[in-house]
């Protein structure tokens, strides 16, 4: 018995659909080796996640607020990785949004309070995209590789918040931390710990969509994603693009970070860096670069981490068991999204037999 | 303290912190000859480390303990080789992916591994032994030279090691093929060599190098095990491969320039610089220069056609059957 790949005609949507959710299931069977080799019970485990996830009104709440920045990180990213620009930035970006608006609030006081939401929110969705935008030039004009670039970049800025909350900024009583933003800056909570700006990633998702899918812009960053050639010889500029697409990629990665800050921490400190940045990556493979995928995907990775959190307090276990469970997920997904492309045919006794 | 005695304690240092990126970059540099990019180092040597350390505490042999870091860094680099040969994944989330993992596989066993006594943390415990320096009389007395023969085991092997890999690489017919297989895989594939078999080899050779590196620092370099303690040597690797352009002979240069930067940065802060310069600056100015220096040399090369140019097939999946 042997087996041969051959590329399909078209890519295969019942593949596309099964694989990302096979990949889940794989990785929980994966994990649960994990937790016996620790001398855990993994359906004790798995029960605990769950239950720690969505187990309570007040978990639920807690799960969808994670979800939020964790949705924008993963647009972010996906724009970028649309054409095949590898942004792992979006760690920096966040923190720089978060800078940006702690700046605002801060030091911006002739501003009226009213204005120093709004304009928070810009200065830091600014300093996201300044953020993004270095490595996008940096990698259109020169192809530096933006791998390193937007990674070192996130060393820099991480680097220079903690500088700014230990030292500069930090607030006159306290060991660490900017002074809290005024409470009429605040954004609104809705409902519990939910806040306004799940609102914002909501209309956020509909607008990329559309400019994704249904205009020239987005029919062009497909292109050279798929075949830079063919889309320079249409007369599609890369470069242009480039820099176009990890400005957006690192203004809504800045927005995650501005939200996250308006409506949960109010200030600039310690855990800044929460890994969202890194874990919109993996949200923004398993959607397939989907907007509307990507809030199922987003909720998910978000139940994975208060679900590992509640594992520490109920079973000791530690809470990195979220992290392996997301790092889980994209092996078999990067296994499987050959299935897409091509079919698998088994060789027996000389007759071809499709799987 | 005198000049002469701080260069020398520099010396020192930077070949004490160079050494874990030695062994990882000249892993990396024969991964990517083959063609291939392996962006799992940060989650490779993490896991290099924590197997090496948590042997080391088990068994107290240091020996064992490098051999479960390589076979650990051979594992996770394998799972690299067959998404990206066999499954033909795209080589840069294929190596994040590992990366993801490593790290949080890591930190998960790093708080499941110790004695019950330390609530299962490993976080704390000292191993028995550790790669500690040894002097060779007479040329450890030399100023500053002498301390390149008063180092660890871990890097005398690598006066070797680093010239045996460019001997291997440039002056040998396997290195040829090795080459052949990075610069243009279907015409070595025309040749009769298996392309996919080279790879899958060098890719686990380059990450068994990689969990060595890692096991450097767990055990000899700060003989220890933290939550994330290779704190982004990883990625410094894959841009010291740049740096090298390729050449195993280059590693020595990359290696001890960020070393020496990285230990100067130390002993500023030591010597109380941070009165003018705030630490955070000094922590980050590494990934600073790194980030400078890797834009500048992209830019000479461009205005210079490529002459450091990376193999040409990295990156790119290979099948014969494609078209």
């Amino acid at each position: 018995m042997k087996f041969r790949l051959e590329k399909r005609d078209s890519r295969s949507t019942r593949m596309a659909v099964l694989v990302p959710v096979a990949s889940l299931l794989v990785s929980f069977i994966l994990g649960a080796i994990v937790l016996l080799i620790s001398d855990a019970n993994p359906f004790q485990a798995y029960a605990a996640m769950i239950k720690g996830a969505f187990g309570s009104q007040t978990k639920l709440q807690y799960t969808l607020v994670k979800s939020i920045p964790l949705l924008l990180c993963g647009l972010a990213v996906g724009i970028a990785f649309r054409l095949k620009f590898w942004n792992i930035g979006a760690e920096g970006q966040y923190v720089g949004g978060v800078i940006g608006i702690t700046w605002v609030m801060q030091f911006w006081t002739f501003l009226p309070s009213a204005l120093l939401l709004p304009v928070g929110m810009l200065v830091g969705i600014l300093f996201g995209a300044i953020w993004g935008g270095i490595p996008g030039v940096l990698k259109a004009q020169w192809s530096v590789d933006e791998t390193l670039t937007t990674l070192m970049m996130n060393y820099i800025i991480i680097g220079f918040a903690e500088y700014l909350y230990f030292d500069a900024w930090k607030a006159p009583r306290g060991n660490m931390g900017t002074v809290l933003y005024p409470k009429e800056a605040w954004l609104p909570r809705i409902w519990g710990r939910v806040h306004g700006g799940i609102f914002i990633a909501l209309i956020l998702v509909g607008i990329l969509w559309f400019v994704l899918y249904k205009t020239r812009w987005g029919f062009e960053l497909n292109m050279i994603g798929k075949n830079k050639r063919a889309a320079e010889c249409q007369g599609v500029s890369i470069k242009k693009n480039i820099i176009l697409a990890m400005l957006l990629s690192g203004a809504i990665a800045g927005l995650a970070g501005v939200i996250d800050a308006a409506a949960v921490t109010h200030q600039l400190t310690k855990g800044v860096d929460a890994g969202y940045g890194f874990t919109g990556i993996i949200i923004a493979w398993m959607s397939g670069l989907n907007p509307f995928i990507s809030i199922i995907v987003s909720v998910i990775m978000a139940a994975l981490e208060t679900g590992s959190d509640a594992l520490q307090m109920t079973m000791k276990l530690p809470n990195a068991m979220g992290a392996v469970l997301q790092g889980l997920i994209l092996i078999p997904l990067l296994a499987g999204n050959i299935f897409i492309e091509y079919r698998l045919l088994v060789i027996k006794n000389r007759k071809e037999v499709t799987a | 303290m005198n000049m002469l005695d701080f260069i020398t304690k520099l010396l020192a240092a930077t070949l004490a912190m160079g050494t874990s990126l030695a062994y990882a970059t000249l892993g990396e540099v024969y991964t990517q000859k083959t063609g291939i990019l392996n962006l799992g180092m940060e989650g490779i040597m993490l896991m290099g480390a924590l197997a090496g350390f948590t042997t080391a505490f088990n068994t107290g042999n240091l020996y064992l303990a490098l051999m479960m870091a390589m076979l650990v860094g051979g594992f996770f680099s394998l799972i690299h080789a067959f998404l990206c040969i066999t499954m033909r994944a795209n080589q840069v989330p294929a190596g994040l992916a590992i990366t993801m993992f490593g790290t949080g596989l890591a930190n998960f066993l790093g708080e499941r591994l110790g004695p019950a006594s330390n609530g299962y943390n490993l976080t704390g415990m000292n191993i028995p032994s550790k790669f500690s320096n040894i002097a060779i009389p007479f040329l450890s007395d030399i100023p500053i030279l002498g301390a390149l023969f008063d180092v660890s085991l871990l890097t005398y092997a690598l006066y070797l090691l680093i010239p045996f890999a460019w001997f291997f690489m440039y002056k040998t017919k396997h290195g040829m093929v090795v080459r052949a297989v990075g610069e243009n895989p279907r015409t070595a594939a025309s040749m009769g060599i298996s392309v996919s078999k080279i790879r899958y080899i060098y890719t686990v050779i380059g990450g068994m190098l990689a969990g060595l590196g890692g096991a450097c620092l767990s055990l000899s370099f700060t003989p220890s095990w933290n939550e994330g303690m290779t704190g982004g040597k990883g990625w410094i690797v894959i841009a010291l491969v740049i740096f090298s352009t390729w050449n195993p002979a280059r590693v020595v240069i990359g290696t001890l320039v960020f070393g020496g930067i990285t230990s100067l940065q130390f002993s500023l802060q030591a010597a109380g610089l941070k009165m003018v310069i705030p630490s955070q600056f000094l922590g980050f100015s590494p990934y600073l220069i790194t980030l400078v220096a890797l834009a500048t040399m992209t830019i000479i090369n461009q205005k210079k056609k490529g002459s450091f140019a990376s193999p040409s097939a990295l990156g790119t999946s290979f099948a014969i059957d494609d078209k």
